[in-house]
């Protein structure tokens, strides 16, 4: 089954967005692809137009603007629509402890923006009488760790979003999917040193999200083991988790 | 830059630390050409150290977007890390295919023109440059040059088949060649003796497509026992389904590193004598992936040869001195029975204009060795048969060979030499490949 509704990509210039993108243009859809600099996707536009989809536009959109949010719902008009938020900051953990302004950026980014956008968007979708909200939040706000707390409580806050939002719109023709990507191959975690094996390509998320949003899916991980490390990772007790170095 | 990590060529000998940096766009690959020293990387097919650099590497997989495609003229612009699969996907349903494929579909379009890549049309269509409209190309000074046969001309040939040396291959225009389905129609022919073997491929030379798998274990009389696939595009008319739509192929993954006695005389002997034995004579109708990519249904098939990897071997031999030096390469084989798994014969057509381009009109043969110490003295046997017959190794699949060899048998290096100082003086884009042929 293809969907005929128009996709929404937030955040589209980066690597897993880009995927998505491609990943959509091959089923035909109509794509609009939002992000802080268009014109670095002007040449994506040509080549996902290229690879199949129906059309393309690019707009200039910065979710940290609440103000635009308007705006960019209306290039949407009254039609129901797939709305991808694919906006991340991982930031620097231990720089933005010592600074607040950049602790606030990467929360900001993470949750408020992306939770104040969706909320807004899904009224509208009610309106049109249905669509899709798709998250990309991440395993790491399963539990806080150490290493990247201020990323992690964030994207904590945009899950429990994701899932509210879920339950308010159940009876409705509105369906929410929250995705949990593990370690994935981008620009994000360039420089890291990841295990193979619980990394995905971003191409893998981009089938996970065509995926959940044909079978109407709830939460997904991808790679599926990252459910099963986060289960593991949330027994932990408290006392002896604190201690962990993970 | 990613921290360095482990890398290696599709054989995985050798394997070095190296530092990637990935592109997203025109700006970024400006950026990382400020680097002192640089080489770059496709898909890592090429098997040896052609892309490997301690400097950094510089990997095209992330700048692949299609650029323009022109239906009436079949010419396609895409940037240099379009994998081959992804251009036939796009091609094929338009009703064109690539003019020039290699073994694997798993190769960039960068990657391709750098090591001016050959197929099985090559009597025909010549190499993969051949079909290269135009290409752009970042050089070490920053710039980026527009080349192509009438613009550009030096630089454009030393950029074909120039192994990533003259700089970084942005985006290119492609001939495409129009096609009416996604089939071919193979015929299958048996060949008992090198000789037999070679009667064929001259025989099949009218045939757009023709190669042999060739036993380099058979001796005495059988020895260069061949299997001949040559095949045609399929018209419409040989096809009752949809001309461009082709079941997916199962592929399966090899999961880790096989030991590395799996592949030894007695194992390919065997399979050779059953694959021989089994070929089904005669014409089918068989879809590209089968005909041009069958060993692309089994990902990773490099490791079966285990963790020290594996060399390939391919040679090519002027046409007259062919049938006496295919002869002393094959005894020197079989009387080794060292274990070549994978082994092709082929016969290409005129040399090409690219200065470092390998094929030259005779007999090419490609060979894979387990990297040991026997097969490296068994390759430094065969070399001397290569150079006695004015031959030459291809250095998308080299790792071994020597300085010397290279210049013995590369003529038209000094002309490269030439354009690659005027074009990068200080040898910015360099490779380990290039460091060990001092090239």
């Amino acid at each position: 089954m293809t969907l005929p509704q128009p996709v929404l990509v937030i955040g589209a210039t980066s690597d897993i967005a880009r995927a998505i993108a491609r990943a959509y243009a091959k089923t035909g859809r109509t794509l609009i692809l939002a992000a802080r600099s268009p014109e670095a996707l002007d040449r994506d536009a040509e080549d996902l137009r290229l690879r199949g989809a129906a059309s393309v536009t690019v707009i200039g959109f910065d979710i940290l603007d609440q103000a635009a949010h308007p705006r960019v719902l209306d290039a949407l008009g009254e039609a129901q629509a797939t709305i991808v938020c694919v906006v991340g900051l991982l930031g620097d953990q231990q720089a933005a402890e010592r600074d607040s302004d950049a602790a606030e950026l990467i929360m900001r980014t993470n949750y408020l923006a992306p939770a104040l956008f969706l909320d807004a968007a899904a009224d509208r979708l009610l309106r049109a009488g249905g669509g899709t909200i798709i998250g990309i939040s991440s395993v790491a706000g399963d539990r806080g760790r150490a290493s990247n707390y201020l990323y992690g409580s964030a994207k904590a806050g945009f899950s429990a979003f994701l899932s509210g939002l879920r339950n308010r719109l159940s009876r409705s023709a509105v369906h929410v999917v929250t995705i949990k990507p593990g370690f994935v191959d981008t620009r994000m975690t360039e420089g890291m040193k990841l295990p193979p094996l619980l990394t995905a390509q971003p191409s893998e998320i981009a089938t996970a999200v065509l995926t959940a949003e044909q079978r109407r899916r709830d939460i997904v991980y991808a790679r599926p083991i990252w459910r099963l490390i986060m289960i593991v990772i949330c027994a932990i007790p408290e006392r002896l988790f604190k201690r962990m170095r993970l | 830059m990613q921290k360095p990590s482990p890398l290696s060529g599709w054989g995985r000998f050798p394997n070095v630390a190296c530092s990637m940096i990935r592109p997203r766009s025109e700006a970024d690959m400006r950026r990382a050409v400020e680097q002192p020293s640089l080489i770059p990387r496709g898909n890592g097919r090429a098997y040896g150290d052609a892309a490997l650099n301690q400097g950094a590497v510089l990997s095209s997989l992330h700048t692949d977007r299609i650029r323009s495609f022109n239906p009436e003229t079949g010419i396609v612009t895409c940037e240099t890390g379009l994998l081959l699969a992804d251009l036939i996907a796009f091609a094929l349903p338009r009703g064109f295919f690539p003019p020039v494929v290699p073994g694997t579909k798993f190769v960039t379009v960068g990657g391709m023109i750098a090591a001016d890549i050959h197929g099985k049309n090559h009597h025909g269509a010549g190499t993969f440059s051949r079909h290269v409209v135009s290409l752009n190309l970042l050089t070490a000074d920053g710039t980026i040059q527009h080349c192509a046969s009438d613009e550009n001309a030096a630089l454009f040939q030393a950029t074909c088949g120039g192994m990533g040396l003259t700089g970084m291959i942005l985006d290119a225009a492609i001939q495409l060649v129009p096609v009416e389905t996604a089939y071919l129609r193979q015929e299958t022919l048996r060949a008992g003796s090198l000789e037999d073997a070679m009667a064929l491929c001259e025989a099949s030379s009218g045939w757009r497509y023709a190669v042999a798998w060739i036993d380099c274990l058979a001796r005495g009389r059988r020895l260069g026992r061949s299997i001949i696939y040559r095949a045609e595009h399929a018209t419409r008319s040989e096809i009752e389904s949809d001309p461009f739509v082709v079941a997916p192929r199962p592929t399966r993954v090899v999961p880790l590193d096989f030991p590395a006695w799996t592949l030894n005389r007695w194992s390919v002997s065997a399979f050779n004598a059953l694959y021989f034995a089994r070929a089904s004579v005669g014409t089918a109708i068989i879809d590209y992936d089968r005909y041009f990519f069958p060993l692309d249904a089994v990902l990773g098939w490099n490791r079966l040869y285990g963790r020290p990897g594996f060399v390939q071997y391919q040679c090519v031999i002027p046409r007259a001195e062919s049938p006496v030096a295919l002869r002393r390469l094959l005894e020197k084989l079989s009387g080794a029975g060292s274990s070549s798994f994978l082994s092709v014969l082929k016969l290409c057509g005129p040399e090409a204009a690219g200065l470092l381009s390998f094929p030259l009109e005779g007999y090419t043969l490609a060979l894979d060795f387990p990297a040991n110490a026997a097969n490296f003295n068994l390759m430094l046997e065969l070399d001397r048969i290569v150079l006695e017959h004015g031959g030459r190794l291809y250095l998308a699949k080299d790792a071994r060979m020597s300085a010397v060899l290279f210049r013995q048998t590369y003529p038209r290096l000094a002309a490269f030499q030439a354009i690659r100082r005027a074009v990068d003086p200080s040898h910015k884009f360099s490779s380990l490949l290039s460091e060990r042929l001092d090239l």
